[in-house]
């Protein structure tokens, strides 16, 4: 009888337990839609593949200059250069710059013809926090190049 | 109203490759901020930059709201001909910010 007892006692513990954990995990979901998610690397990377296709990049080719720290995250300069002979057979289609601490990971692509003459582009970002920023090179000949700084920032830009 | 401001040469020889710098004042309101209310501030930012040149398209960029309140933007041409650049800032709400500047080739 008693050992009965305890039995029961035992599954009932862990039916409950079950429960705890559903209703934990219904929360959490519900935490992370409801809030603004912040963008992680395992969706600056998801962003990357599809905006490059479905390919993968080869870290090198690409230079990202970007302060080691930046004191204000509103405006943050970046400088991204490709190293390529920018000629009609072989020159840099786009490049796109992404954030993985953000609120969204895409932060802006831009597009070359061999007329750029120089794969280089200039731009200020914001930053809402310390983060890693990738910098992700397209060429004409279907191959796709990057690089990733991480920048450490003071007081974040993303504000509200 | 937006204004945008942008540097180039105003001279060049064939074949050189010149820098082009532009900015645009606008606010770039993210849609992340919230006003003292608590409301959320929509989002209109400038998302897309296109520079042509003589009708051609050099450059474009997609802008997301990552990038900074008047967005600066430089980049590089190499220009063959006495020409005009055309630039054009188009807002979510589809309005579009034109300016225009001149080159002379020789």
């Amino acid at each position: 009888m008693t050992t009965n007892l305890h039995l029961d006692r035992r599954v009932a513990r862990r039916t409950v337990l079950r429960g705890a954990a559903t209703a934990a995990a219904a929360a959490g979901t519900v935490g992370l839609f409801g809030a603004s998610a912040f963008a992680t690397p395992e969706k600056a990377n998801e962003m990357m593949t599809k905006l490059l296709g479905g390919k993968t990049a080869k870290e090198g080719r690409v230079t990202l200059t970007m302060p080691q720290i930046a004191e204000n995250g509103n405006t943050v300069p970046l400088t991204v250069s490709v190293d390529s002979p920018m000629t009609d057979k072989d020159y840099v289609k786009a490049v796109h710059i992404l954030a993985d601490g953000n609120p969204e990971p895409a932060v802006a692509s831009f597009g070359f013809t061999p007329a750029s003459g120089k794969a280089e582009v200039s731009t200020r970002m914001r930053m809402a926090k310390t983060q890693n920023i990738l910098a992700v090179a397209e060429m004409s000949d279907g191959s796709a190049w990057m690089t990733k700084t991480e920048v450490k920032v003071t007081i974040g830009g993303c504000g509200g | 109203m937006s204004k945008a401001r942008i540097r180039l040469p105003s001279t060049a020889k064939k074949g050189e490759v010149i820098e082009i710098k532009s900015l645009v004042n606008h606010a770039m309101e993210s849609g992340q901020r919230k006003d003292s209310a608590g409301n959320p501030i929509p989002r209109k930012i400038i998302n897309k930059m296109t520079c042509s040149f003589n009708g051609k398209e050099v450059m474009n960029a997609t802008l997301h709201p990552g990038i900074s309140a008047n967005p600066y933007i430089s980049f590089f041409v190499k220009v063959e001909e006495s020409g005009t650049f055309e630039f054009a800032w188009t807002e979510d709400d589809g309005n579009v910010i034109k300016e225009t500047a001149q080159i002379t080739v020789g």
